[in-house]
């Protein structure tokens, strides 16, 4: 069997003392920001992006990965505790999870969130090691109208899938598109949207642009509504789950990872949309939907395992095909741009090392997570207290320095500010920046298809129409967006992300 | 506005994607547009430009369209900026990159810790010296020893090198 081959050298490469240590500490700021409201993994892998320069790639991208699950679990111990989600994905957990809680049930809720989510996790890194390097066989037969058409349609889909005017994201990608599309044409050299700014020669700096739209956005926007938290931490006992409570939850859980798998893997999923999905599935299907909301303890299973599935298997789009279903995708693309590897099919053949060490890492991850999130739990409940007004000036100084610290260019650090600034409008006119950082990503790359496709075709654009792959993927990513605009599939969609 | 304008947050991000989409096609005219078959570096961005007018066109549209319910559409009525956090912070910002070459790490971090402390109701003296003491130490030590970042601590107009 050719994968244990593969997963030895993953794990002898995951195996090694500076890789632990990096997963460790990723994992150990996934929890912490995890549990800490008004911080999430966007704006940290965008902070930390700058300091990954100086790691080995798999070192870095092993400890970015374990930032973005491990804030799927610390995310749900403060839904469940002070019903408080630290993370969007875990909103849900904090329905249930928190009527638990005053139940004096809190222990049960959290090892049944840690044990389902350690659970999925170690199934979706197993789909995610069968069914990658197939994936990115497949990839490899691409030519660049293929291509071309796949990312259109990854953007299409991350813009159905997502919240608010589909209109709205879509303008967000094309606007981040042309963001993207800054600094020297490839063919030509020509410098394009520099300003005549010789520092912006290069483009607009991805770590500039994402910190300002994830970092500042956030951090302004938590200051709208600063109230003080009371957090009532009562103590957390009864971490066992007794066998009534394992009989309840195998069912959920188990279809909370097959749910989150799937999601993960589509554009725009990833935890949140799982972790929501889930929690409908389990209240349809329980004998006892009436349980729901007041301490069920299937509606912490089944979100929970979900969210944690779907970050684990968003990881398949982007380390196969070069393509982010979701801004912290995005990021890790960026990470592995920044230490010079191209994303795209060619990373699982040509570096085993990376690809097989991180979905190595992701195992010996969960497991860390285990053992940090069930017996130090009480660590982790006093970090609540920790309040904003204290936090938020070191979120600031970090990326500061961060931003800088990347080329030693200060004009990175002013466009921060105005990508800070920009996206603040933005957020203030319902328009979320994700897509827009979706876009910057890709944009470069699919200008590049788009040319290459064309200049094979000798310039006839019906290239994407008879060339059959292309053609399906099209065809599927206008399907969707003429899905999301009928005037009653928006309705019922829109009901569906109150929920 | 008047009773016929549904969604002046609507109208606005129109109006402003159509002046985005037309700034980046004027900041692009001198670009060298080429044919389909070899495009030239002007092409996809023009492209682009008139996708993003015809969206913000659509938002527009509908942001003008009187549908009738007033009170569902309240929230997307009203557009509050609150001026203080956004204008603390990134001044910070600012700030960091004004005096982050001429005088050094150490004063460029405390001054950006210390301006957007003050951008929450809870500032107090106390605190906001506390945590910029704090930041600048941990700066020191982990970007300055730890990573070894060529930045000076102390800049040129310090007496640093």
């Amino acid at each position: 069997m050719e994968i244990f081959d593969h997963l030895a050298l993953g794990f002898s490469v995951a195996f090694t003392f500076q890789n632990l240590f990096y997963c460790f500490i990723g994992v150990l700021l996934g929890t912490l920001i995890g549990v800490l409201p008004g911080l999430g993994p966007v704006p940290t892998i965008a902070m930390l992006l700058p300091i990954t320069f100086g790691l080995p790639p798999v070192s870095a991208l092993i400890m970015l990965s374990g930032i973005y699950y491990g804030a799927q679990y610390g995310g749900s111990t403060t839904a469940i505790l002070i019903n408080l989600p630290g993370e969007s994905s875990s909103v849900v957990t904090a329905i249930d999870g928190y009527q638990m809680a005053r139940q004096g049930r809190a222990g049960a809720a959290l090892a049944t969130a840690a044990l389902g989510s350690f659970f999925a996790g170690s199934v979706a890194t197993f789909l995610l090691a069968v069914f990658a390097p197939p994936l990115a066989d497949l990839a490899l037969k691409f030519g660049p109208p293929e291509y071309f058409s796949l990312m259109v349609l990854g953007l299409v889909a991350s813009v159905s899938l997502a919240s608010g005017s589909v209109i709205k994201a879509l303008a967000m990608v094309v606007l981040g598109i042309l963001f993207g599309l800054s600094g020297q044409d490839v063919y030509t050299g020509t410098p394009r949207f520099t300003f005549d700014i010789v520092e912006l020669a290069d483009g607009i700096e991805f770590v500039a642009l994402a910190m300002g739209l994830f970092g500042l956005v956030e951090i302004v926007r938590n200051l709208e509504d600063e109230h003080s938290r009371s957090v009532l931490v009562q103590k957390v006992q009864g971490l066992m789950l007794s066998k009534d409570d394992v009989k309840r939850i195998i069912a959920p859980v188990l279809r909370g990872t097959v749910l989150g798998s799937f999601l993960g893997i589509l554009p725009g999923g990833g935890a949140m949309l799982s972790s929501f999905a889930a929690y409908s599935i389990e209240k349809r299907v329980s004998k006892h939907p009436q349980q729901f909301g007041r301490g069920a303890i299937e509606g912490v299973a089944g979100p929970e395992s979900a969210n944690n599935a779907g970050a684990q298997t968003s990881f398949i789009p982007m380390l196969t095909l070069g393509i982010p279903s979701n801004p912290v995708m995005a990021l890790m693309i960026g990470a592995l741009i920044i230490q010079g590897i191209v994303p795209g099919p060619n990373v699982v053949n040509e570096q085993p090392n990376l690809f097989w060490g991180i979905i190595a890492s992701m195992w010996i991850g969960n497991f860390m997570l285990v053992v940090l999130n069930l017996p130090l739990i009480g660590i982790w409940v006093r970090l609540l207290t920790v309040p904003y007004h204290i936090l938020f000036p070191l979120i600031i100084g970090f990326c500061c320095i961060g931003v800088y610290s990347v080329n030693n260019n200060v004009y990175d650090v002013y466009a921060m500010a105005a990508f800070g600034v920009f996206g603040y409008l933005l957020v203030k006119l319902d328009c979320e920046p994700a897509p827009l950082l979706l876009g910057f990503i890709i944009g470069p790359m699919l200008e590049e298809y788009l040319r290459r496709a064309m200049l094979i075709s000798r310039g006839d654009p019906t290239v994407f129409v008879t060339r059959p792959l292309s053609a399906v993927m099209l065809a599927i990513a206008v399907l969707a967006l003429a899905v999301v605009l009928l005037p009653s599939v928006r309705k019922k969609r829109e009901e569906a992300f109150k929920e | 506005m008047g009773r016929f304008v549904r969604s002046p947050k609507d109208v606005v991000t129109g109006l402003l994607l159509i002046f985005l989409a037309a700034w980046f096609a004027w900041l692009g005219s001198d670009l060298p547009i080429g044919r389909a078959i070899r495009m030239g570096p002007g092409y996809f961005p023009l492209v682009l430009c008139g996708i993003l007018a015809a969206l913000g066109l659509i938002v527009l549209l509908t942001g003008l369209a009187f549908r009738g319910d007033v009170e569902a559409d309240e929230d997307a009525r009203r557009i509050s900026i609150p001026w203080q956090g956004l204008v603390l912070v990134t001044l910070s910002v600012v700030v960091f990159g004004l005096t982050v070459r001429p005088l050094g790490l150490g004063p460029a971090m405390g001054l950006a810790v210390f301006i957007s402390s003050t951008a929450s109701r809870k500032f107090s003296i106390f605190n906001g010296l506390v945590m910029t003491a704090i930041m600048v130490a941990f700066a020191w030590a982990v970007f300055i020893k730890g990573l070894g970042l060529p930045l000076p601590m102390l800049g040129p107009w310090l007496g640093g090198y």
